[in-house]
Protein backbone atom coordinates (compact mmCIF):
# COMPACT_ATOMS: atom_id res chain seq x y z
CA UNK A 1 0.00 0.00 0.00
CA UNK A 2 1.18 3.38 -1.04
CA UNK A 3 3.17 5.24 2.19
CA UNK A 4 0.46 8.48 1.73
CA UNK A 5 -2.71 6.13 2.17
CA UNK A 6 -3.68 8.13 5.05
CA UNK A 7 -3.14 11.17 3.80
CA UNK A 8 -6.01 10.80 1.09
CA UNK A 9 -8.31 9.55 3.97
CA UNK A 10 -11.52 11.66 4.73
CA UNK A 11 -10.33 13.83 7.62
CA UNK A 12 -7.73 15.76 4.84
CA UNK A 13 -10.68 15.95 2.25
CA UNK A 14 -12.95 19.54 2.00
CA UNK A 15 -14.89 18.70 -0.84
CA UNK A 16 -16.25 21.63 -3.77
CA UNK A 17 -19.40 23.55 -2.58
CA UNK A 18 -20.97 22.49 -5.54
CA UNK A 19 -24.98 23.97 -6.34
CA UNK A 20 -27.91 21.47 -6.50
CA UNK A 21 -30.57 24.05 -7.43
CA UNK A 22 -33.11 23.60 -10.51
CA UNK A 23 -30.61 19.84 -11.36
CA UNK A 24 -32.07 16.58 -11.40
CA UNK A 25 -30.40 13.58 -10.01
CA UNK A 26 -30.20 10.16 -9.68
CA UNK A 27 -29.90 7.39 -6.67
CA UNK A 28 -26.51 6.03 -6.28
CA UNK A 29 -25.58 2.57 -6.92
CA UNK A 30 -22.26 1.43 -6.62
CA UNK A 31 -22.43 -0.57 -10.02
CA UNK A 32 -23.00 2.59 -11.82
CA UNK A 33 -19.88 4.38 -10.20
CA UNK A 34 -18.06 3.18 -13.67
CA UNK A 35 -20.23 4.42 -15.91
CA UNK A 36 -20.22 7.29 -13.98
CA UNK A 37 -17.06 8.23 -14.10
CA UNK A 38 -16.57 7.12 -17.35
CA UNK A 39 -18.78 9.81 -19.03
CA UNK A 40 -17.16 12.92 -17.26
CA UNK A 41 -18.39 15.31 -15.35
CA UNK A 42 -22.20 16.30 -15.80
CA UNK A 43 -24.77 18.30 -14.37
CA UNK A 44 -26.46 16.68 -11.74
CA UNK A 45 -26.62 15.50 -8.38
CA UNK A 46 -26.62 12.07 -6.24
CA UNK A 47 -28.77 11.20 -3.36
CA UNK A 48 -27.79 8.16 -0.98
CA UNK A 49 -29.39 6.53 1.74
CA UNK A 50 -27.65 7.98 4.91
CA UNK A 51 -27.45 4.37 6.83
CA UNK A 52 -25.59 2.82 3.68
CA UNK A 53 -22.73 4.74 4.82
CA UNK A 54 -22.31 4.17 8.39
CA UNK A 55 -19.66 1.44 8.13
CA UNK A 56 -16.59 2.58 9.78
CA UNK A 57 -14.40 2.03 6.07
CA UNK A 58 -13.98 0.39 3.04
CA UNK A 59 -15.55 0.54 -0.43
CA UNK A 60 -18.62 2.42 0.65
CA UNK A 61 -16.59 5.41 1.53
CA UNK A 62 -14.20 5.44 -1.04
CA UNK A 63 -16.96 5.64 -3.79
CA UNK A 64 -18.88 8.04 -2.29
CA UNK A 65 -16.14 10.27 -1.93
CA UNK A 66 -15.29 9.49 -5.07
CA UNK A 67 -18.68 10.53 -6.19
CA UNK A 68 -18.65 13.82 -3.67
CA UNK A 69 -15.46 15.05 -5.48
CA UNK A 70 -17.60 15.65 -8.92
CA UNK A 71 -20.67 16.50 -8.05
CA UNK A 72 -23.03 17.55 -5.20
CA UNK A 73 -25.03 14.99 -2.56
CA UNK A 74 -28.07 14.50 -1.44
CA UNK A 75 -27.80 12.47 2.07
CA UNK A 76 -31.13 10.75 2.76
CA UNK A 77 -32.37 9.66 5.92
CA UNK A 78 -34.18 6.32 6.46
CA UNK A 79 -34.19 4.75 9.75
CA UNK A 80 -33.94 8.09 12.51
CA UNK A 81 -37.53 7.08 13.21
CA UNK A 82 -38.92 10.35 14.00
CA UNK A 83 -42.85 9.45 13.31
CA UNK A 84 -42.17 7.24 15.99
CA UNK A 85 -43.48 7.68 19.72
CA UNK A 86 -40.15 6.70 21.22
CA UNK A 87 -36.97 8.92 21.54
CA UNK A 88 -34.69 8.84 18.73
CA UNK A 89 -32.13 6.90 19.28
CA UNK A 90 -28.83 9.22 19.70
CA UNK A 91 -26.23 6.47 19.00
CA UNK A 92 -27.47 6.47 15.55
CA UNK A 93 -28.31 10.27 15.36
CA UNK A 94 -24.80 10.94 16.54
CA UNK A 95 -23.75 8.48 13.38
CA UNK A 96 -26.16 11.05 11.03
CA UNK A 97 -24.29 13.76 12.14
CA UNK A 98 -20.59 12.27 11.24
CA UNK A 99 -21.97 11.25 7.65
CA UNK A 100 -23.12 14.91 7.16
CA UNK A 101 -20.04 16.82 8.77
CA UNK A 102 -17.60 14.33 6.41
CA UNK A 103 -19.86 14.61 3.05
CA UNK A 104 -20.94 17.96 3.30
CA UNK A 105 -24.05 17.34 1.10
CA UNK A 106 -25.84 20.22 -0.13
CA UNK A 107 -29.33 18.37 1.11
CA UNK A 108 -29.82 16.34 4.21
CA UNK A 109 -34.04 15.02 4.66
CA UNK A 110 -35.69 12.59 6.42
CA UNK A 111 -39.03 10.73 6.16
CA UNK A 112 -42.14 11.58 8.08
CA UNK A 113 -42.48 8.06 9.22
CA UNK A 114 -41.11 5.70 11.70
CA UNK A 115 -39.04 2.24 11.89
CA UNK A 116 -37.83 1.13 15.11
CA UNK A 117 -40.30 0.40 17.96
CA UNK A 118 -38.72 -0.42 21.03
CA UNK A 119 -35.79 -2.54 19.84
CA UNK A 120 -36.98 -3.73 16.89
CA UNK A 121 -35.75 -2.23 13.63
CA UNK A 122 -38.44 -3.17 10.78
CA UNK A 123 -36.57 -2.00 7.93
CA UNK A 124 -40.04 -0.09 6.57
CA UNK A 125 -41.11 3.46 6.72
CA UNK A 126 -44.20 2.95 8.74
CA UNK A 127 -47.13 5.42 9.09
CA UNK A 128 -48.19 7.35 12.15
CA UNK A 129 -51.81 9.36 13.20
CA UNK A 130 -52.14 12.85 12.80
CA UNK A 131 -53.16 14.56 16.04
CA UNK A 132 -52.44 17.15 18.57
CA UNK A 133 -50.04 14.38 20.27
CA UNK A 134 -48.31 13.11 17.19
CA UNK A 135 -47.94 16.81 15.91
CA UNK A 136 -45.84 17.57 19.23
CA UNK A 137 -43.42 14.62 19.60
CA UNK A 138 -42.68 14.74 15.77
CA UNK A 139 -41.83 18.59 15.76
CA UNK A 140 -39.32 17.58 19.27
CA UNK A 141 -38.17 14.80 16.97
CA UNK A 142 -37.66 16.75 13.97
CA UNK A 143 -35.71 20.02 16.33
CA UNK A 144 -33.31 17.59 17.89
CA UNK A 145 -32.09 16.36 14.70
CA UNK A 146 -32.13 19.80 13.24
CA UNK A 147 -30.31 20.92 16.34
CA UNK A 148 -27.87 17.92 16.55
CA UNK A 149 -26.38 18.17 13.33
CA UNK A 150 -26.66 21.88 13.17
CA UNK A 151 -28.66 22.47 9.84
CA UNK A 152 -32.26 22.21 8.13
CA UNK A 153 -33.93 18.60 7.32
CA UNK A 154 -36.37 18.45 4.40
CA UNK A 155 -39.41 16.45 5.80
CA UNK A 156 -40.71 14.12 3.04
CA UNK A 157 -44.58 13.39 2.53
CA UNK A 158 -45.28 9.25 3.34
CA UNK A 159 -47.09 7.17 0.61
CA UNK A 160 -50.33 5.76 2.22
CA UNK A 161 -52.14 2.95 2.17
CA UNK A 162 -54.47 3.00 5.14
CA UNK A 163 -55.94 5.54 7.30
CA UNK A 164 -56.17 5.82 11.18
CA UNK A 165 -59.23 6.24 13.26
CA UNK A 166 -57.30 8.94 15.59
CA UNK A 167 -56.42 11.10 12.97
CA UNK A 168 -57.49 14.40 13.24
CA UNK A 169 -55.54 16.62 10.64
CA UNK A 170 -54.96 16.31 7.24
CA UNK A 171 -51.23 15.41 6.18
CA UNK A 172 -51.15 18.62 4.58
CA UNK A 173 -51.65 20.25 7.55
CA UNK A 174 -50.33 18.11 9.49
CA UNK A 175 -46.83 18.85 7.52
CA UNK A 176 -47.44 22.70 7.16
CA UNK A 177 -47.75 22.86 11.31
CA UNK A 178 -43.94 20.88 11.65
CA UNK A 179 -42.72 23.09 8.92
CA UNK A 180 -43.75 26.23 11.27
CA UNK A 181 -42.84 24.73 14.40
CA UNK A 182 -39.32 23.32 13.66
CA UNK A 183 -37.89 25.42 10.59
CA UNK A 184 -37.69 22.46 8.46
CA UNK A 185 -37.94 22.47 4.27
CA UNK A 186 -40.05 19.88 2.74
CA UNK A 187 -39.29 17.10 0.79
CA UNK A 188 -42.04 16.54 -1.71
CA UNK A 189 -42.34 12.99 -2.84
CA UNK A 190 -44.94 13.51 -5.66
CA UNK A 191 -45.49 9.57 -6.59
CA UNK A 192 -45.75 9.13 -2.91
CA UNK A 193 -48.51 11.84 -3.26
CA UNK A 194 -50.27 10.02 -6.48
CA UNK A 195 -49.73 6.59 -4.82
CA UNK A 196 -51.45 8.06 -1.10
CA UNK A 197 -54.23 10.03 -2.80
CA UNK A 198 -55.25 6.80 -5.31
CA UNK A 199 -55.00 4.37 -2.42
CA UNK A 200 -57.25 6.70 0.15
CA UNK A 201 -59.42 7.71 -2.49
CA UNK A 202 -58.55 11.46 -2.20
CA UNK A 203 -57.33 14.24 -5.04
CA UNK A 204 -53.38 14.68 -5.61
CA UNK A 205 -54.64 18.14 -7.10
CA UNK A 206 -56.49 18.77 -3.91
CA UNK A 207 -53.26 17.50 -2.03
CA UNK A 208 -50.79 19.34 -3.68
CA UNK A 209 -53.10 22.93 -3.87
CA UNK A 210 -53.09 22.58 -0.23
CA UNK A 211 -49.43 21.67 0.23
CA UNK A 212 -47.02 24.47 1.56
CA UNK A 213 -45.07 24.19 -1.51
CA UNK A 214 -43.48 27.83 -0.85
CA UNK A 215 -40.92 25.06 1.83
CA UNK A 216 -40.36 22.58 -0.84
CA UNK A 217 -36.51 22.44 -1.44
CA UNK A 218 -36.50 18.68 -3.04
CA UNK A 219 -38.89 16.85 -5.13
CA UNK A 220 -38.76 12.87 -5.67
CA UNK A 221 -39.97 10.84 -8.46
CA UNK A 222 -40.67 7.61 -8.65
CA UNK A 223 -42.39 3.95 -9.93
CA UNK A 224 -44.94 2.40 -8.37
CA UNK A 225 -46.46 -1.11 -8.82
CA UNK A 226 -50.15 -1.70 -8.78
CA UNK A 227 -52.19 -4.06 -6.56
CA UNK A 228 -55.94 -4.91 -5.29
CA UNK A 229 -57.20 -5.09 -1.79
CA UNK A 230 -59.68 -7.27 -0.97
CA UNK A 231 -62.91 -5.19 -2.27
CA UNK A 232 -61.46 -5.17 -5.61
CA UNK A 233 -60.02 -1.32 -4.69
CA UNK A 234 -56.84 -0.29 -6.94
CA UNK A 235 -53.58 -0.22 -4.39
CA UNK A 236 -50.72 1.39 -5.58
CA UNK A 237 -47.19 0.44 -3.97
CA UNK A 238 -44.46 2.90 -3.40
CA UNK A 239 -42.09 0.19 -5.14
CA UNK A 240 -39.34 2.49 -6.62
CA UNK A 241 -38.48 -0.22 -9.06
CA UNK A 242 -39.38 0.81 -12.85
CA UNK A 243 -39.68 4.46 -14.62
CA UNK A 244 -41.73 7.29 -13.39
CA UNK A 245 -45.72 6.61 -14.48
CA UNK A 246 -47.27 9.59 -16.94
CA UNK A 247 -49.69 10.56 -14.04
CA UNK A 248 -46.38 11.58 -12.05
CA UNK A 249 -44.64 13.48 -14.52
CA UNK A 250 -47.96 15.49 -15.26
CA UNK A 251 -48.27 16.11 -11.27
CA UNK A 252 -45.03 17.59 -11.88
CA UNK A 253 -45.20 20.14 -14.39
CA UNK A 254 -48.10 21.36 -12.95
CA UNK A 255 -45.90 21.75 -9.22
CA UNK A 256 -42.94 23.12 -11.61
CA UNK A 257 -45.10 26.25 -12.91
CA UNK A 258 -46.19 26.91 -9.63
CA UNK A 259 -42.98 26.45 -8.04
CA UNK A 260 -40.23 27.24 -10.39
CA UNK A 261 -37.18 24.91 -10.63
CA UNK A 262 -36.30 22.80 -7.40
CA UNK A 263 -33.85 20.47 -7.47
CA UNK A 264 -35.58 16.59 -8.15
CA UNK A 265 -34.19 13.19 -8.02
CA UNK A 266 -35.49 10.12 -10.08
CA UNK A 267 -35.64 7.83 -7.27
CA UNK A 268 -35.26 4.72 -9.05
CA UNK A 269 -33.39 2.40 -6.22
CA UNK A 270 -34.91 -1.30 -6.76
CA UNK A 271 -34.75 -3.07 -10.00
CA UNK A 272 -31.75 -1.04 -10.91
CA UNK A 273 -31.49 -0.31 -14.33
CA UNK A 274 -28.39 0.24 -16.13
CA UNK A 275 -26.76 3.62 -16.10
CA UNK A 276 -28.22 5.29 -19.45
CA UNK A 277 -31.55 4.27 -19.06
CA UNK A 278 -31.06 6.22 -15.28
CA UNK A 279 -29.78 9.00 -17.14
CA UNK A 280 -32.68 9.26 -19.72
CA UNK A 281 -35.16 9.33 -16.73
CA UNK A 282 -33.26 12.07 -15.09
CA UNK A 283 -32.87 14.09 -18.61
CA UNK A 284 -36.56 14.04 -19.06
CA UNK A 285 -37.04 15.71 -15.46
CA UNK A 286 -34.07 18.23 -16.23
CA UNK A 287 -35.61 19.10 -19.70
CA UNK A 288 -38.91 20.30 -17.15
CA UNK A 289 -36.74 21.82 -15.14
CA UNK A 290 -35.18 23.64 -17.70
CA UNK A 291 -38.20 24.61 -18.97
CA UNK A 292 -39.08 26.35 -15.95
CA UNK A 293 -36.20 28.27 -15.63
CA UNK A 294 -36.81 29.60 -19.19
CA UNK A 295 -40.53 30.67 -17.96
CA UNK A 296 -38.65 32.00 -14.93
CA UNK A 297 -36.01 34.21 -16.37
CA UNK A 298 -38.92 35.84 -18.61
CA UNK A 299 -40.78 36.37 -15.67
CA UNK A 300 -37.94 38.35 -14.14
CA UNK A 301 -37.43 40.58 -17.82
CA UNK A 302 -40.84 41.49 -17.51
CA UNK A 303 -40.87 42.38 -13.63
CA UNK A 304 -37.73 44.62 -14.73
CA UNK A 305 -39.48 46.18 -17.44
CA UNK B 1 -50.19 1.75 29.70
CA UNK B 2 -46.76 0.46 30.66
CA UNK B 3 -43.62 2.18 30.26
CA UNK B 4 -41.24 1.00 27.80
CA UNK B 5 -38.38 -0.70 28.69
CA UNK B 6 -36.57 1.74 27.10
CA UNK B 7 -38.19 4.74 29.36
CA UNK B 8 -39.89 7.89 27.14
CA UNK B 9 -39.46 11.05 27.80
CA UNK B 10 -40.63 12.55 30.93
CA UNK B 11 -44.44 12.35 31.73
CA UNK B 12 -44.90 11.42 28.37
CA UNK B 13 -47.37 8.00 27.70
CA UNK B 14 -45.87 6.42 24.47
CA UNK B 15 -48.87 6.48 21.63
CA UNK B 16 -50.27 2.84 20.68
CA UNK B 17 -49.84 3.37 17.36
CA UNK B 18 -46.35 2.08 16.61
CA UNK B 19 -46.48 -0.55 20.21
CA UNK B 20 -50.21 -1.92 17.71
CA UNK B 21 -47.86 -2.11 14.66
CA UNK B 22 -45.27 -3.30 15.66
CA UNK B 23 -46.64 -6.13 17.76
CA UNK B 24 -48.47 -7.47 14.44
CA UNK B 25 -46.09 -6.95 11.49
CA UNK B 26 -43.85 -10.01 11.94
CA UNK B 27 -47.27 -12.13 13.07
CA UNK B 28 -49.09 -13.34 10.32
CA UNK B 29 -51.36 -14.85 12.51
CA UNK B 30 -52.63 -11.39 14.32
CA UNK B 31 -55.65 -9.19 12.60
CA UNK B 32 -55.04 -5.51 11.79
CA UNK B 33 -54.22 -3.23 14.02
CA UNK B 34 -57.35 -1.87 15.95
CA UNK B 35 -57.02 1.72 15.14
CA UNK B 36 -56.54 1.61 11.01
CA UNK B 37 -59.41 1.35 8.26
CA UNK B 38 -59.77 1.56 4.35
CA UNK B 39 -61.40 3.88 2.68
CA UNK B 40 -64.88 3.34 3.53
CA UNK B 41 -64.45 3.06 7.27
CA UNK B 42 -64.01 -0.44 7.16
CA UNK B 43 -61.37 -3.02 7.86
CA UNK B 44 -57.70 -2.85 6.65
CA UNK B 45 -56.48 -6.47 6.35
CA UNK B 46 -54.99 -6.21 2.93
CA UNK B 47 -53.74 -2.87 3.21
CA UNK B 48 -52.17 -3.33 6.65
CA UNK B 49 -50.89 -6.27 4.76
CA UNK B 50 -48.92 -4.48 2.75
CA UNK B 51 -46.80 -3.52 5.63
CA UNK B 52 -46.21 -6.81 6.90
CA UNK B 53 -45.24 -7.86 3.48
CA UNK B 54 -42.84 -5.14 3.04
CA UNK B 55 -40.75 -5.61 6.40
CA UNK B 56 -41.15 -9.46 5.49
CA UNK B 57 -40.22 -9.21 2.11
CA UNK B 58 -37.47 -6.44 2.57
CA UNK B 59 -35.26 -8.01 5.34
CA UNK B 60 -35.24 -11.31 3.72
CA UNK B 61 -33.88 -9.53 1.34
CA UNK B 62 -31.07 -8.21 3.26
CA UNK B 63 -30.16 -11.68 4.40
CA UNK B 64 -30.18 -12.62 0.34
CA UNK B 65 -27.71 -9.70 -0.15
CA UNK B 66 -25.50 -10.89 3.35
CA UNK B 67 -25.53 -14.38 2.82
CA UNK B 68 -25.47 -14.85 -1.33
CA UNK B 69 -23.31 -18.14 -1.76
CA UNK B 70 -25.79 -19.83 1.21
CA UNK B 71 -28.79 -18.70 -0.90
CA UNK B 72 -26.78 -20.13 -4.48
CA UNK B 73 -25.98 -23.55 -2.13
CA UNK B 74 -29.96 -23.86 -0.74
CA UNK B 75 -31.93 -22.42 -3.45
CA UNK B 76 -34.16 -19.73 -3.08
CA UNK B 77 -37.31 -21.65 -2.41
CA UNK B 78 -35.30 -23.00 0.94
CA UNK B 79 -33.29 -20.25 1.48
CA UNK B 80 -36.65 -17.46 2.03
CA UNK B 81 -38.72 -20.11 3.93
CA UNK B 82 -35.29 -20.08 6.23
CA UNK B 83 -35.21 -16.58 6.50
CA UNK B 84 -38.62 -15.58 6.81
CA UNK B 85 -37.90 -18.34 10.43
CA UNK B 86 -35.11 -16.12 11.35
CA UNK B 87 -36.23 -12.79 11.03
CA UNK B 88 -39.29 -13.42 12.56
CA UNK B 89 -37.56 -14.81 15.45
CA UNK B 90 -34.23 -12.49 15.53
CA UNK B 91 -35.56 -9.36 13.89
CA UNK B 92 -32.89 -6.21 13.56
CA UNK B 93 -32.04 -4.54 16.76
CA UNK B 94 -30.02 -2.03 14.41
CA UNK B 95 -31.03 0.65 12.03
CA UNK B 96 -27.60 -0.58 10.25
CA UNK B 97 -29.07 -3.30 8.04
CA UNK B 98 -25.24 -4.05 6.88
CA UNK B 99 -24.75 -5.27 10.54
CA UNK B 100 -27.88 -7.68 10.75
CA UNK B 101 -27.36 -11.73 10.26
CA UNK B 102 -24.94 -12.11 12.72
CA UNK B 103 -27.01 -14.78 14.73
CA UNK B 104 -27.77 -16.37 11.30
CA UNK B 105 -25.41 -19.08 11.30
CA UNK B 106 -26.20 -19.93 14.44
CA UNK B 107 -29.41 -20.63 13.31
CA UNK B 108 -28.88 -22.59 10.07
CA UNK B 109 -26.25 -24.72 12.23
CA UNK B 110 -29.96 -25.91 14.47
CA UNK B 111 -32.31 -25.01 11.49
CA UNK B 112 -33.97 -28.49 10.95
CA UNK B 113 -34.27 -28.79 7.08
CA UNK B 114 -30.48 -28.03 6.92
CA UNK B 115 -29.38 -31.03 8.78
CA UNK B 116 -28.52 -32.60 5.43
CA UNK B 117 -25.61 -29.55 4.76
CA UNK B 118 -24.12 -29.49 8.24
CA UNK B 119 -21.14 -27.10 6.67
CA UNK B 120 -23.80 -24.57 5.54
CA UNK B 121 -23.66 -22.57 8.98
CA UNK B 122 -19.69 -22.44 8.50
CA UNK B 123 -20.25 -21.23 5.14
CA UNK B 124 -22.80 -18.37 6.42
CA UNK B 125 -20.07 -17.67 8.92
CA UNK B 126 -17.74 -16.69 5.98
CA UNK B 127 -19.94 -14.33 4.32
CA UNK B 128 -20.73 -12.53 7.12
CA UNK B 129 -17.33 -11.99 8.22
CA UNK B 130 -16.64 -10.70 4.38
CA UNK B 131 -19.01 -8.23 5.01
CA UNK B 132 -17.87 -7.41 8.24
CA UNK B 133 -14.14 -7.08 6.22
CA UNK B 134 -16.34 -4.81 3.82
CA UNK B 135 -17.67 -2.22 6.01
CA UNK B 136 -14.44 -2.45 8.75
CA UNK B 137 -12.31 1.04 9.35
CA UNK B 138 -9.68 1.68 6.73
CA UNK B 139 -5.93 1.04 7.63
CA UNK B 140 -3.02 0.54 5.95
CA UNK B 141 -1.94 -2.93 6.14
CA UNK B 142 1.88 -4.04 7.62
CA UNK B 143 4.48 -4.53 5.26
CA UNK B 144 7.36 -6.18 5.44
CA UNK B 145 10.06 -3.55 6.10
CA UNK B 146 9.03 -2.78 9.77
CA UNK B 147 9.20 -6.55 10.91
CA UNK B 148 12.62 -6.74 9.20
CA UNK B 149 14.01 -3.56 11.15
CA UNK B 150 13.01 -5.37 14.69
CA UNK B 151 16.03 -6.67 16.54
CA UNK B 152 16.16 -10.40 16.13
CA UNK B 153 16.44 -10.98 20.00
CA UNK B 154 13.21 -8.61 20.22
CA UNK B 155 10.93 -10.59 17.74
CA UNK B 156 9.82 -13.20 20.05
CA UNK B 157 8.55 -10.29 22.61
CA UNK B 158 6.62 -8.40 19.12
CA UNK B 159 3.05 -8.51 18.57
CA UNK B 160 0.84 -8.16 15.89
CA UNK B 161 -2.15 -5.72 15.53
CA UNK B 162 -4.57 -7.60 13.47
CA UNK B 163 -5.96 -5.26 10.63
CA UNK B 164 -9.68 -4.28 11.52
CA UNK B 165 -11.25 -5.82 8.46
CA UNK B 166 -9.24 -9.38 9.20
CA UNK B 167 -11.34 -12.47 10.46
CA UNK B 168 -10.66 -15.84 10.67
CA UNK B 169 -13.49 -18.95 10.69
CA UNK B 170 -12.48 -22.15 11.97
CA UNK B 171 -14.74 -24.94 10.32
CA UNK B 172 -14.86 -29.05 10.45
CA UNK B 173 -15.92 -28.95 6.96
CA UNK B 174 -14.39 -27.76 4.09
CA UNK B 175 -16.29 -24.87 4.17
CA UNK B 176 -13.78 -22.56 2.48
CA UNK B 177 -14.11 -25.17 -0.51
CA UNK B 178 -17.72 -25.07 -0.54
CA UNK B 179 -17.87 -21.23 -0.05
CA UNK B 180 -15.43 -20.37 -3.21
CA UNK B 181 -17.04 -22.63 -5.37
CA UNK B 182 -20.48 -21.33 -5.10
CA UNK B 183 -19.56 -17.42 -4.39
CA UNK B 184 -19.23 -17.16 -8.17
CA UNK B 185 -21.79 -17.66 -11.49
CA UNK B 186 -20.15 -20.69 -13.24
CA UNK B 187 -21.67 -23.93 -12.46
CA UNK B 188 -20.40 -25.83 -9.46
CA UNK B 189 -18.41 -29.25 -9.73
CA UNK B 190 -18.36 -31.62 -7.42
CA UNK B 191 -16.42 -30.77 -4.25
CA UNK B 192 -14.33 -33.77 -3.12
CA UNK B 193 -12.47 -31.71 -0.24
CA UNK B 194 -13.44 -33.56 3.51
CA UNK B 195 -10.69 -32.12 5.03
CA UNK B 196 -11.10 -29.46 7.80
CA UNK B 197 -10.58 -25.79 6.56
CA UNK B 198 -9.33 -22.61 8.19
CA UNK B 199 -10.48 -19.43 6.16
CA UNK B 200 -8.98 -16.34 6.63
CA UNK B 201 -10.93 -12.79 5.37
CA UNK B 202 -8.44 -9.67 4.87
CA UNK B 203 -9.09 -6.55 2.98
CA UNK B 204 -5.43 -5.76 2.15
CA UNK B 205 -5.94 -2.49 -0.22
CA UNK B 206 -9.49 -1.93 -1.47
CA UNK B 207 -11.74 -5.46 -1.92
CA UNK B 208 -12.03 -7.95 0.43
CA UNK B 209 -10.29 -11.33 0.32
CA UNK B 210 -11.20 -14.49 1.41
CA UNK B 211 -8.19 -17.37 1.30
CA UNK B 212 -8.15 -20.87 2.83
CA UNK B 213 -4.88 -20.84 5.50
CA UNK B 214 -2.87 -24.09 6.56
CA UNK B 215 -3.93 -25.45 10.25
CA UNK B 216 -0.42 -24.55 11.35
CA UNK B 217 -0.50 -20.70 10.34
CA UNK B 218 -3.98 -20.00 11.66
CA UNK B 219 -3.01 -21.45 15.01
CA UNK B 220 -0.32 -18.95 14.80
CA UNK B 221 -2.85 -16.16 13.59
CA UNK B 222 -5.25 -17.19 16.14
CA UNK B 223 -2.52 -16.58 19.18
CA UNK B 224 -1.66 -13.07 17.52
CA UNK B 225 -5.39 -11.95 17.23
CA UNK B 226 -6.16 -12.96 20.61
CA UNK B 227 -2.63 -10.95 21.66
CA UNK B 228 -0.21 -13.07 21.88
CA UNK B 229 3.44 -12.41 21.40
CA UNK B 230 5.03 -14.38 18.19
CA UNK B 231 7.59 -16.15 20.70
CA UNK B 232 4.28 -17.57 22.46
CA UNK B 233 2.20 -17.89 19.01
CA UNK B 234 5.05 -19.29 16.79
CA UNK B 235 5.65 -21.84 19.86
CA UNK B 236 2.28 -22.95 19.98
CA UNK B 237 2.01 -23.66 16.42
CA UNK B 238 5.61 -25.32 16.53
CA UNK B 239 4.32 -27.74 19.07
CA UNK B 240 1.19 -28.61 17.73
CA UNK B 241 3.09 -28.84 13.49
CA UNK B 242 6.85 -30.06 14.09
CA UNK B 243 6.91 -29.03 10.50
CA UNK B 244 6.04 -25.70 10.85
CA UNK B 245 7.64 -22.82 8.24
CA UNK B 246 7.36 -19.72 10.56
CA UNK B 247 8.67 -17.36 8.04
CA UNK B 248 7.11 -18.78 5.04
CA UNK B 249 3.43 -18.24 7.45
CA UNK B 250 4.74 -14.98 8.75
CA UNK B 251 4.74 -13.32 5.13
CA UNK B 252 1.64 -15.45 4.11
CA UNK B 253 -0.30 -13.53 6.60
CA UNK B 254 1.35 -10.37 5.87
CA UNK B 255 1.03 -10.84 2.02
CA UNK B 256 -2.23 -11.41 2.75
CA UNK B 257 -2.85 -8.18 5.03
CA UNK B 258 -3.56 -9.59 8.23
CA UNK B 259 -1.76 -6.98 9.97
CA UNK B 260 -1.98 -3.32 10.29
CA UNK B 261 0.91 -2.94 12.78
CA UNK B 262 3.45 -4.23 14.93
CA UNK B 263 4.28 -3.20 18.65
CA UNK B 264 8.00 -3.94 20.63
CA UNK B 265 7.95 -3.42 24.54
CA UNK B 266 4.42 -2.96 24.09
CA UNK B 267 4.42 0.43 22.25
CA UNK B 268 2.69 0.26 18.91
CA UNK B 269 5.06 0.87 15.14
CA UNK B 270 2.67 1.49 13.00
CA UNK B 271 3.20 1.13 9.34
Amino acid sequence: MEPNNHAIGHRALRFPDYPIDGMAGTSFKHEHLPAILQQGRRQGFFEVHAENYMGDGGPPHRALSRIREDYPVSIHGVCLSIGGPQPLDRQHLTRFKALIERYEPALVSEHLAWSTHETTYFNDLLPLPYNADTLQHVAEHIDEVQETIGRQILLENPSSYLTFTESTMAETAFIRELARRTGCGLLLDINNVFVSATNLKTSALDYLADYPLDLVREIHLAGHATQSDENGELLLIDSHDGPVGDAVWKLYETVMVRTGPIATLVEWDSAIPDWLTLTREAAAAQAILDRGAVTDDRGARHAAV
Amino acid sequence: MQPSSLGFAAGREAAPYAAHFAGRLLDPGKPAPPDVTDTGGGGAERRFGIYRNNVTVSLIGALAAIFPTTLRITGPEFFRAMARFHIRATPPTSPLLFEYGHDFAAFIAQYQHARSMPWLADVARIERAWLDAYHAADEAVLAMEPLAAVAPEALGATRFIAHPATRLLSSSYPAFSIFSANRQDAPVGPIMATEPEWTLVTRPVFDVEVRRISPDAAMMIEGLMAGDTLGRAAGEALATFADFDLPAAIAGLIEAGAFCGISTNGARDET
